[in-house]
């Protein structure tokens, strides 16, 4: 049968976006959680736990955009183009919320509070957008031909706009449990208490994506709840039960690590649940990867680029979370 | 907005953003050469002037740097956004070359940059300087990628159009194609130009405000050395590149001549100035040199060239604008010599330091390198008009079909986004400029709580920002 590039490209664009959503998520959604934490010295600490590692998360969206374009040249043009407006917002908050974040520890007293303003706005924007792009990714796309056939706005659905609300759930917990691994004393204490009601408010999300997408989507609701699938895909919504449970119980004690992988199980059982609903479209709701996918010589080709530069980066990103483990106390900063 | 249309804003919105995006990345390329070589001959002549420079220049590097990955992040997505039918066409060509650029520069990064920024007290002098020559040669690979993307829609080769969509048969051809390696060229020497101006002006800056110190000096004096040896160069590779734009693109050359038609047995005269006039078809004003366009154009004394009359209307770039872009960037290229020369004549008669008039011409020339960098950029691509893919997809087929509505508010939110924010970062880099090298030890102070680790490129400069506009209301300090 030989390589099976389309596949293999949705595996290693599927995992970039992953990787994309588990690593920018806790770093926008320390932005996100600034509105609830006013003290400076407090901020300045957030800050400085992703400090190190905050911009390669962005690799993962450039490699994104460049290699989609390369090897699903048909997804990249469809999904950009319909989604014009809200990739947009996202790529302006994302401008706003790197510039703010660097420039905060430049800045002296009399703008700082501008730019901590610039990047919790750039924080909410950047995620509210990428929410949106989520849900109406779930809705579908009309497609003539080769070409996106629908208007500027058929992304804005009640839908969208909850999906975007939930993403910005999302990353709070991400930040938040991020956090409670990342400082001590009083504002992880204060964070503590903030998990748990986020966290529900996470599970209710998932909850209503969950029964709203089957509703409004036949296919998807095949999907799920034909036989076997049924059976197969149960251990979906179970581990998302036993998640929510374990994360409640732990978040009473003392704890560091575990909220933060709750979270990300919580956040890639949910990704999980995407895939199993849409795979395999890239263009929902009826474009596969097959479809889209580039030539081979185009895929093959990037293939070799990828293969010998995606080990560095994993291994350049494991280096640096690894040298910048452990707890960040006040002011003590990379910056 | 303006009575422009979709397509025209399309046009727009790409060419500011990737306008905004290119003066940084061809500083580093500039820069990250310039400081390598610093490095180098502070490592064979062990004079600390040439360390005080590269702390110096490495700081605005880091800075510059940081603009560049920003500013870039928009334009990975700009070509689905706005130009999606011509990403589904040639998307298979295109984004395969954009990949291997943005894997460079991550394995660039990855592996070299934290090195040469915060490793300078931890690693070997060797491999710090191993690090920088690393950091170079990424930033010209990076650049050998873009230039091949962008050269192929010039004049492209190695690919057949299967099923509506361009395959990639032959990826050596598709990158080596005509137009590549005079582009390269001209686009890498640029960039040295560039960054040798403005180090020039900088120097020349310090010197007008009675800061003479060795390093001012020599900042000043590589400069002058750099603009005279390597403005004819880039004279030489820009007639080369136009040799073959004329081959290849002769609607090009003609625009940006002015060159309407030709008369039977009558040479090519160069017309200097004058203003193309579209609609009447003919360069009114033109004040012109008799012979001197067959001179430059064919190398000959009586030899033509095609004129714009020559091709249909709807196959012809806007003259009017390219004549005069083309017109800046060698205008500028001529001051520029004569920087090189006055240099050289200063420096000959022991003026170069202190002839004031002359230092005052040199902080005038310090943007012109990247002034003249983008008017030679929208001359090349306001020149392949009408064409996206020259004599493949015209523009008008690959643009996204968004109003002018909508393109005119994202243009106008992308405009007030940029100037805030690059302005912010301009500012901040001007400033460390005017600070001036400072004379360092032998192991320069650490970027605060740095504690030996790898960190972002802005980590590294120690100095404090301002914002380019102020949202608090308040008067400013």
């Amino acid at each position: 049968m030989g390589i099976d590039l389309p596949v293999i490209w949705a595996v290693i664009i599927g995992f970039g976006l992953m990787m994309y959503v588990v690593m920018d998520g806790f770093d926008l959604g320390i932005g996100i959680l600034f509105p609830f934490i006013r003290d400076r010295g407090d901020r300045d600490t957030m800050v400085n736990t992703v400090a190190p590692v905050w911009d390669g998360n962005e690799t993962w969206l450039v490699l994104g955009g460049a290699t989609l374009m390369g090897v699903f040249p048909l997804a990249y043009s469809v999904l950009l183009s319909a989604l014009y407006i809200p990739i947009f917002f996202m790529l302006a908050g994302l401008i706003w919320r790197g510039v703010a974040f660097e420039f905060r520890f430049k800045a002296d007293e009399a703008h700082r509070p501008f730019w901590d303003k610039a990047f919790a706005w750039g924080s909410y924007i950047a995620t509210f957008s990428q929410g949106v792009v989520l849900g109406a990714f779930i809705n579908g796309f009309k497609v003539t031909g080769v070409s996106y056939d629908g208007g500027s706005f058929d992304w804005l659905s009640p839908f969208s706009l909850f999906t975007g609300v939930g993403l910005i759930v999302a990353y709070a917990l991400l930040g938040c449990t991020w956090l409670i691994m990342k400082t001590e004393g009083e504002l992880q204490h204060r964070l503590k208490a903030l998990a748990p009601p986020v966290t529900l408010v996470l599970v209710a999300t998932i909850v209503i994506v969950s029964v709203w997408t089957p509703l409004t989507h036949p296919s998807i609701a095949t999907r799920w709840f034909s036989f076997p699938n049924i059976i197969i895909f149960s251990p979906v919504p179970v581990l998302v039960v036993v998640t929510t449970w374990v994360m409640m119980r732990v978040l009473r004690n003392e704890t560091h690590a575990s909220p933060f992988l709750l979270a990300l199980l919580l956040l890639f059982l949910g990704y999980t649940g995407l895939a199993i609903s849409l795979w395999p479209n890239i263009i929902p709701p009826a474009i596969s990867i097959r479809e889209a996918a580039g030539p081979p010589e185009s895929m093959g080709f990037t293939l070799v680029g990828a293969l010998f530069v995606i080990p560095f980066i994993l291994a350049y990103t494991a280096m640096s979370y690894y040298v910048f483990r452990g707890k960040v106390r006040a002011g003590e900063g990379y910056h | 907005m303006f009575g422009l249309t979709a397509l025209e804003l399309a046009r727009i919105q790409f060419g500011f953003t990737i306008s905004a995006h290119i003066i940084f990345p061809a500083t580093t390329i500039g820069l990250a050469s310039y400081l390598a070589v610093l490095e180098g001959l502070w490592l064979w002549k062990k004079d600390t002037t040439y360390r005080d420079l590269y702390h110096f220049w490495s700081h605005i590097f880091a800075v510059n740097f940081a603009m560049g990955v920003v500013s870039g992040i928009v334009m990975a997505y700009q070509f689905g956004t706005n130009w999606s039918h011509y990403s589904a066409f040639a998307g298979t060509i295109t984004g395969p070359l954009l990949s291997y650029e943005v894997l460079t520069a991550f394995f660039l990064e990855a592996g070299f940059l934290g090195v040469m920024l915060f490793g300078w007290n931890k690693v070997g002098p060797g491999l710090h300087f191993v690090a920088t020559i690393m950091v170079a040669i990424g930033t010209l690979i990076s650049a050998t990628w873009i230039l091949a993307s962008n050269s192929w829609m010039q004049t492209p080769q190695g690919f057949e159009i299967l099923n509506g969509r361009v395959v990639p048969i032959d990826w050596l051809k598709v990158i080596f194609n005509p137009s590549f390696p005079y582009r390269l060229a001209h686009m890498t020497v640029a960039a040295y130009l560039a960054v040798a101006l403005f180090v020039g002006a900088s120097g020349a800056w310090h010197l007008l405000k009675r800061r003479d110190t060795p390093a001012v000096r020599t900042m000043l004096s590589m400069a002058m050395w750099m603009v005279l040896i390597v403005t004819p160069v880039q004279i030489a590779i820009g007639d080369q590149h136009g040799l073959v734009d004329l081959k290849y693109q002769p609607a090009k050359i003609a625009a940006v001549e002015g060159h309407w038609e030709n008369k039977p047995g009558e040479s090519l005269p160069l017309i200097l100035f004058g203003w193309p006039d579209m609609a009447a078809e003919t360069t009114r004003y033109a004040l012109q040199v008799p012979h001197l366009g067959s001179i430059v154009l064919t190398h000959s004394w009586t030899d033509q060239i095609r004129g714009l009359k020559d091709f249909n209307p709807e196959d012809r770039p806007n003259s009017t604008i390219v004549f005069w872009t083309f017109r800046v960037m060698v205008g500028l290229g001529f001051l520029m010599l004569l920087l090189g020369v006055w240099g050289a004549w200063a420096r000959w008669h022991n003026r170069l330091y202190q002839s004031k008039i002359f230092l005052r011409f040199a902080v005038l020339m310090g943007p012109t390198g990247l002034i003249a960098i983008l008017a030679g950029w929208l001359t090349t691509e306001i020149g392949r008009q009408p064409w996206v893919v020259y004599g493949v997809m015209r523009t008008k087929d690959a643009v996204s079909n968004h109003s002018a509505l909508e393109l005119s508010i994202t243009l106008i939110v992308f405009i007030v986004m940029y100037v805030a924010v690059f302005g912010t970062g301009i500012r901040y880099m001007l400033a460390l400029v005017a600070k001036g090298p400072q004379p360092q030890g032998e192991h320069p102070p650490e970027p605060e709580g740095q504690g030996g680790r790898p960190a972002r490129p802005l980590s590294a400069v120690p100095d404090r920002i301002d914002p380019a506009i102020d949202l608090r209301g308040g008067t400013r300090r």
